[in-house]
């Protein structure tokens, strides 16, 4: 196991084959009626053109547990529905990741064969090394969830058999 | 093969769970990084990337004239939520059980 003070990490790249469309996995990512039901269950809140407001609103579960409503923002850099998404994305759960500052967010998707979408997420991260270490699921012994692979994960189950694990 | 089945045989190989740990510890390596920590020609480490990469496991990204290898986690997370969640879920509820069982909860 590497501890966190090693990991150099500055991009995480994950990728994940679903059989949805690539409007179907557009909308899971950028419409609250369906980012509510998977991973962390916020509500998005997409302003989709260069220089709009992204937000993402904490779930009743969330809040009870004392989180801010807006659990994530950031701004949209480049829309282009459904294949290419670029943000930024700030996480303001924790004091110590709001001061990380804003990160770069790029979706990917591409329609392969057989009604099979590639989906690729590249999340840059320098300078914010707590923020890696949540989305690489090394917290999730502490109740942090796991990060983008379960998020990912969780979509794909989701569009594929429409159910997810955090509904 | 499906997914799983290319997951499971690119994992059974230790220059491949090698080559893995590697870019856990330190994401987006090239080739020639990856090729130094080993003792194999860089023709035999590309083949093991080429079967890590066919599985998904790593996903190659060109930044400017390098080609970088990044760990991609989400396969075994798939293999996690298939499989192993289904195994131990049942085993813990069953131990569950037996406790309350001999606590006479039950």
């Amino acid at each position: 196991m590497t501890t966190m003070a090693e990991t150099k990490v500055t991009t995480q790249v994950y990728r994940v084959y679903i059989r949805a469309t690539p409007e179907a996995i557009w909308d899971a990512i950028t419409k609250p009626e369906w980012s509510r039901k998977y991973g962390y269950g916020g509500s998005v809140e997409y302003d989709l053109r260069p220089g709009g407001a992204y937000r993402a609103h904490a779930s009743e579960e969330f809040l009870a547990a004392g989180a801010p409503e807006v659990v994530i923002d950031g701004e949209v850099i480049e829309a282009d529905p459904p294949r290419k998404l670029v943000q930024t994305w700030r996480m303001l759960m924790d004091e110590q990741m709001v001061a990380e500052g804003f990160t770069r967010l790029t979706y990917e998707i591409t329609e392969g064969e057989r009604g099979v979408t590639k989906l690729t997420l590249t999340h840059e991260l320098e300078g914010a090394p707590l923020l890696a270490a949540l989305l690489a699921g090394e917290m999730e012994d502490r109740g942090a969830g796991g990060g983008w692979s379960w998020v990912l994960s969780d979509i794909k189950t989701l569009l594929e058999t429409g159910k997810a694990f955090a509904g | 093969m499906t997914d799983d089945d290319r997951v499971f045989k690119a994992l059974a190989d230790p220059t491949r769970r090698f080559l893995l740990d590697r870019l856990f510890a330190r994401d987006g390596r090239t080739l020639s990084e990856l090729e130094s920590e080993l003792e194999m020609t860089r023709f035999g480490v590309m083949k093991h990337l080429r079967v890590l990469e066919d599985a998904d496991l790593v996903v190659a990204r060109r930044s400017g004239r390098e080609k970088l290898h990044f760990l991609n986690p989400v396969p075994i997370r798939l293999i996690h939520d298939r499989w192993i969640d289904k195994y131990t879920e049942r085993r813990v509820t069953a131990l569950a059980d037996l406790k309350n069982e001999l606590e006479g909860k039950a």
